[in-house]
């Protein structure tokens, strides 16, 4: 189970990241580790940087975790979270730069196929591509 | 010259409670332009700071600006968190190399620039709280020494939050409203006017 890349899902709604980790769980299966964050510290909209380093070691793989966002400040709080990580895992953490829920879904379906995590950001940034 | 600690603790008092009070105005500001979190995510974080604030000022001031960097971090919860805690925990950082308050505060202020610049991948001119940033960065460099420095980064603030109205926003949410951001102060800018005024409104008291 420890060696695929985990995923994070991080949106400024726990409903979507929810939502999102449910979807990836049904398509992928429970190989690969999803974990999910939404909201900010107070429980409203937004997102949290110490919810996402704790998702990030749920979510935790020697191969590394990628991690989807939604909008800007879900990606200025995720790097954020990464560079707060131990400095031994911090190399181990990528953002996507792909649409949550289809990035979640490609990337977590990558991961299942135990590709590295390179590979795992490149699918799932492919969605990005024009 | 140098930095009382006494001093140092009423500017931070002063600056969160002027950053919490402006939180209704920034929330405005970010409803226009934004998705309207700006005020009350900025008042959250500047609440956790003003509760550290017996602990914030017992520490020496390069670890007192990393510990409110990393307060803002963790309880803003927008992109603002990163970006102003970025601010300080790169100023708290320069600081801690050799560097003194106020001798070397363009310097030390640089740095927080610097960060907010790297962390938000942007520049001046982008309808952002850089757009203060920068050019107060350019006051505090050819007007150090002068008696009416405070006075003149005030000013230079409050024109530099103004001048964002006409621009258009490239960074950040607002720039998903393209040509629709003009004419809106930017909350970022706003609130970047609002911590500096607060700064030298304590220095003022002192002097």
């Amino acid at each position: 189970m420890n060696d695929t890349v985990g995923i994070v899902i991080v949106s400024h709604s726990k409903d979507i990241a929810k939502g999102t980790a449910d979807m990836v769980r049904q398509m992928v299966g429970s190989e690969v580790k999803v974990a999910f964050c939404g909201g900010n510290p107070d429980g409203g909209l937004g997102t949290s940087v110490p919810l996402i380093v704790d998702a990030i070691n749920d979510a935790w793989s020697s191969r590394g975790v990628a991690i989807l966002v939604d909008l800007g400040g879900a990606e200025t709080n995720s790097e954020m979270a990464v560079e707060m990580l131990d400095p031994e895992r911090r190399d181990l953490v990528v953002v996507c730069n792909a649409p949550i829920v289809e990035g979640a879904v490609m990337a977590a379906t990558e991961a299942a196929g135990g590709s590295s995590l390179a590979q795992v950001r490149a699918v799932a940034e492919e969605l990005s591509a024009d | 010259m140098s930095l009382q600690p006494e001093t140092f603790k009423s500017l931070v008092k002063v600056a969160a409670e002027q950053v919490i009070a402006s939180a209704p105005e920034l929330t405005t500001l970010d409803q226009a332009i934004g998705d309207g979190d700006h005020g009350t995510n900025m008042k959250r974080g500047f609440e956790a700071v003003l509760g550290k604030l017996d602990a914030i000022s017992a520490q020496p001031f390069d670890e007192a600006l990393k510990t409110i960097g990393k307060t803002l971090v963790m309880t803003v919860g927008g992109a603002s968190g990163p970006l102003y805690g970025s601010f300080f925990l790169a100023a708290g950082e320069a600081l801690s190399h050799d560097k003194q308050l106020p001798d070397d505060l363009a310097e030390i202020f640089a740095s927080g620039v610097d960060a907010v610049s790297r962390r938000g991948r942007s520049q001046a001119g982008e309808k952002t709280m850089l757009d203060v940033l920068v050019p107060v960065l350019e006051t505090l460099k050819t007007d150090a020494g002068r008696p009416d420095l405070v006075e003149r980064i005030r000013t230079r603030a409050a024109e530099a939050a103004a001048r964002t109205a006409p621009m258009q926003a490239t960074k950040g949410r607002a720039s998903y409203l393209g040509p629709r951001s003009v004419g809106h102060v930017d909350p970022g800018a706003r609130s970047s006017c609002v911590l500096l005024h607060a700064v030298c409104a304590s220095l003022e008291g002192r002097q």
